[in-house]
């Protein structure tokens, strides 16, 4: 990426009657047609007028002030940025779904239907699940979709006082506002000094008003809660359903499934562990799954095949509703789909344990100068607590910047909220030990620096398009157009 | 271990790592985990497909699908693509990146989202604009529950029964979750019922009226004087419009509603059966911090450069969890980024022609097909652009209609009714394609 800022807007380069658009100049003979007076737009419309070259030049810049995981590591935790295959992308326009309207009809739409249909019945064995929707956008709507399955089991079995979701203390932000936007009371449950869930806080709570209990696993520490069977018996026996958060699933292919350690819903994130690019914010895709008995409570539309083999779209009575107009977003499939066969099982099966010594070897190479709280083998990722040497003031905010200097992205910082200085990271097994190594000996060397000069590491950074942007004022007095400008 | 090549450790690698992490094997890493609930046998997944047969695969399933001249809408339309912006979608600089959590090395994408919302802000004359919501039956949803929070006691919704089917029965999925009560307005020949408004509107307890336009009929309803209806009450006024068409007609600015939501597909985003698609969230200035999702400001940095940041972040999920506007995280980024040059390259002069190329060829296929004599327009006297409502005279009915287009290769519309039928048409329909509908209507 460069190092020089390319701050033009669009609306910068705009120059009068320039045109960017191919359009036909059809002629369809009667065009007698006109709207009502009232109904026309009268306020000006102030677009760009930009040629197309000018256009791709101003994006290309731009873009040259982005970093993402083709540039550079990206070691964000518990965001799984793994590489994003090419191939994936290539079987884009390769599938033949570009011109498909949402409302074909069946036999038209066979080839997309049929994707869907085969992703999500390798996402359920991946997860020890019964069935797969794959309609929810986005991890955070998975986790809606979830609980809106949960929501409308216990309603079912006319079960209406369970209103409340047990939520770990160092669970996503996602959890709790999930639940809410649900309709449920969160109630959180706290987390022994390893990361672990406390299991006798969380059976204390237990009650038959808990509709169900969120877990991630590995959690956000990236420790995995050993004592999951005591936890799923103790859910199950009050009534409530047991719930996997599959931010961090990564480390858990070829290893183990959510199925066989007791929970009942899941979500996946296609644009973490498959592979599918995260687009700077999208569009990602939630699939969630269920297990035997919690089918028909699946959101609509469904996809599903008939007795002679073709697969139709059908609207279950049961399904708690309608969570996304149409099947999601449908090209992520492609990409997750053609990662899964591009690594196949025995591939697949690496994935997990890669992840895991990837994130181990980082952890142990560092403990030494980054302070460890829970020193034991971590999965995908780990958290450090800040430096070790407290004395001279440098803060994970401080490291996070000085490592962007050096052509790293920063870890995720401050999250979770177990630790005051959490720098959580997630190398994931894309990356080679030649790139572990150069981020280790760059962390070692920020780590010393810290200690010896430590004003350099807090004024850091130095070398990017811009530094210490004014987060304070841009809340204060939010400018959020151009025109506010 | 075969080497795979999204797979870089060497056994000689794996060798060095495990000695540093003081460990014999890989596996000693997951002795924590009880072996009862280890994987007992290899995944029941297709073994390694190389790049060849992956493209096999793909290409044998694109042949299950049939390419139709597209006549159907419904709130989704096959617009041309400008070829610049899949060039610029598939760079990875904007393509990997994560979520702008680091605006040192994320200029590029906040400053698409920031002229993304800028652009939302000019089509629908609104203030605000999030940085984008998963499509717009979603983006509705939200906006129902963000005029719900805005009122603080308030629980009931009235959305007008013109609103698209689909968008309507997310929206009631996501009352139903939130403790909302969804109430429908009636339909008087294709528009809302004025009247039926006014009396649900007296009852009170209103914290939002819902209406769209177009509506799902295609029709361009008049709304003159229903934002003070709304406002008497204390309710907001939410407008749910598909973007293309807000280059020409009224706007929701204009109309004085409180909230602009929909879905911006129509903003030449390939169908793709569904999505990815954009959902838009716009809004007054008064509502700025009721909004859900994340909103991109402008600041300057150290040096005085202007630069992007993600701002208000005291409304989100990682900061207030569960009071939080919403749990929405990620959004539909690239799909902003694609939005943002396709409003600049057509500039207000494309986005009117693409306007009146649509509503040409609809009138001039709608004419053509009333002069058949085997159908008629359902909603004679409404105005509309680019999509009608058609009721097919008998003996012939929507399904046979359709069929025999659709065994000519035209997808002839959506099925309203077992009578009638829903047509659209934008630019990808040529002169030609609209006569070759009506040939075959003609020889039914």
């Amino acid at each position: 990426m460069n190092k020089k800022l390319y701050s033009k807007l669009v609306f910068e380069l705009s120059h009068a009657n320039r045109s960017g658009h191919g359009l036909p100049d059809y002629n369809y003979g009667e065009s007698d047609w006109s709207l009502p007076e009232n109904l026309n737009r009268k306020s000006s419309l102030n677009l760009p007028e930009i040629d197309e070259s000018s256009a791709v030049r101003h994006y290309t810049n731009s873009s040259n002030n982005n970093f993402g995981v083709d540039t550079g590591f990206y070691p964000l935790g518990s965001c799984t940025m793994k590489y994003n295959p090419k191939l994936n992308e290539a079987m884009v326009p390769r599938a033949g779904v570009a011109p498909l309207h949402p409302m074909q009809p069946a036999d038209s739409v066979q080839g997309a239907l049929r994707i869907y249909h085969t992703l999500a019945t390798y996402l359920a064995e991946i997860g020890g699940m019964s069935e797969f929707t794959l309609n929810p956008f986005a991890g955070a709507h998975g986790e809606y979709t979830g609980l809106m399955v949960i929501k409308a089991y216990h309603q079912s079995r006319g079960d209406e006082a369970r209103t409340k979701v047990i939520v770990p203390d160092s669970a996503h932000g996602t959890n709790p506002a999930s639940a809410a936007m649900a309709g449920f009371e969160i109630i959180e449950v706290k987390s022994l000094p390893d990361g672990t869930v406390d299991v006798e806080d969380l059976k204390s709570k237990l009650d038959f008003t808990v509709a169900a209990v969120m877990l991630t696993n590995p959690n956000t520490a990236g420790i995995f809660e050993r004592s999951i069977p005591e936890i799923s018996d103790a859910v199950h026996e009050a009534g409530a359903l047991l719930y996997y958060d599959g931010a961090n699933l990564n480390p858990m292919l070829g290893v183990a499934r959510p199925g066989d350690m007791g929970f009942d819903v899941m979500h996946i994130n296609l644009h973490k562990t498959f592979s599918t690019p995260h687009g700077g914010g999208g569009p990602g895709a939630g699939p969630v799954g269920v297990r035997k008995g919690l089918e028909r409570f699946l959101p609509n539309p469904r996809v599903y095949e008939k007795a002679d083999g073709s697969l139709d779209i059908e609207m279950e009575e049961d399904a708690f509703g309608r969570v996304s107009a149409w099947l999601g977003n449908f090209t992520v499939y492609i990409k997750a789909l053609a990662y899964i066969l591009t690594l196949g099982s025995d591939g697949l099966a690496q994935v997990g344990p890669l992840a895991t010594l990837n994130a181990n070897y980082i952890m142990q190479s560092l403990k030494d100068l980054y302070l460890l709280p829970i020193d034991r083998p971590c999965k995908h990722e780990f958290v450090f607590d800040g430096l070790c040497d407290k004395s001279t003031g440098v803060t994970t905010l401080n490291i996070a910047k000085a490592l962007l200097d050096y052509g790293f992205h920063a870890p995720t910082i401050y999250f979770p909220l177990l630790f005051h200085e959490s720098l959580m990271i997630e190398p994931t097994e894309t990356e080679s030990l030649e790139t572990l190594d150069a981020f280790i000996e760059v962390m070692r060397k920020i780590a010393n620096d810290a200690s010896q000069n430590p004003d350099v590491i807090k004024n850091a950074p130095y070398e990017t398009p811009i530094a210490h942007p004014d987060e304070d004022e841009a809340a204060l007095n939010p400018i959020v157009k151009y025109s506010d400008l | 271990m075969n080497p795979h090549r999204y797979l870089p450790q060497t056994t000689e690698d794996i060798k060095v790592m495990l000695e540093r992490c003081g460990v014999e094997t890989i596996e000693d890493l997951y002795s924590d985990i009880d072996p009862k609930l280890r994987l007992k046998q290899p995944y029941d997944l297709p073994t390694y497909m190389s790049e060849p047969e992956v493209d096999r695969y793909f290409g044998e399933l694109a042949k299950l699908n049939r390419e139709m001249t597209i006549f159907a809408g419904a709130g989704y339309y096959y617009h041309y693509t400008p070829a610049a912006i899949g060039a610029i979608l598939s760079r990875s600089e904007f393509q990997t990146a994560y979520t702008p959590y680091q605006p040192e090395i994320s200029q590029g994408t906040l400053q698409y989202i920031f002229e993304y919302q800028s652009l939302m802000c000019e089509l629908t004359g609104m203030d605000v604009s999030n940085a984008s919501m998963y499509d717009g039956a979603t983006a509705t949803a939200e906006a129902m529950i963000m005029a719900v929070n805005a009122s603080k006691r308030k629980r009931r919704v009235l959305l007008s029964a013109t609103v698209a089917p689909a968008v309507a029965q997310v929206c009631a999925t996501y009352a139903s979750g939130a403790g909302i009560i969804m109430e429908v307005i009636p339909e008087d020949c294709g528009v809302m019922s004025r009247e039926a408004l006014k009396e649900m509107l007296e009852a009170g307890d209103v914290a939002a009226v819902i209406v769209a336009s177009p509506n799902y009929f295609g029709i361009l309803e008049d709304f003159e004087g229903i934002a003070d209806l709304c406002h008497a009450k204390k309710a907001l006024f939410i407008m749910n419009c598909h973007a293309s068409a807000l280059g020409v007609i009224r706007t929701p600015g204009e109309w004085g509603a409180d909230i602009a939501c929909g879905e911006a597909q129509s903003l030449g985003m390939p169908l793709n059966y569904g999505g990815p698609y954009l959902g838009y969230l716009c809004c007054r200035k008064a509502l700025m911090r009721k909004v859900p999702g994340r909103i991109v400001g402008a600041t300057i940095d150290a040096s005085g450069q202007r630069s992007f940041v993600l701002t208000l972040q005291a409304r989100e999920q990682h900061i207030r969890r569960q009071k939080a506007t919403s749990n929405i995280c990620s959004n539909q980024g690239m799909m902003t980024l694609h939005a943002a040059m396709y409003l600049s390259l057509m500039g207000a002069e494309g986005l009117r022609k693409v306007n009146r190329l649509g509503a040409d060829a609809a009138h001039a296929l709608a004419q053509k097909l009333v002069a058949t004599g085997k159908a008629s327009l359902k909603y004679p006297d409404k105005p509309y652009l680019n999509e009608f409502a058609l009721e097919i005279s008998e003996p012939y009915t929507a399904e046979r209609w359709l069929a025999a287009l659709a065994s000519k290769g035209i997808l002839g519309g959506v099925q309203l009714t077992e009578s009638s039928i829903l047509i659209a048409a934008t630019e990808m329909c040529s002169p030609a394609d609209v006569d070759k509908y009506v040939s075959i209507i003609k020889s039914l």
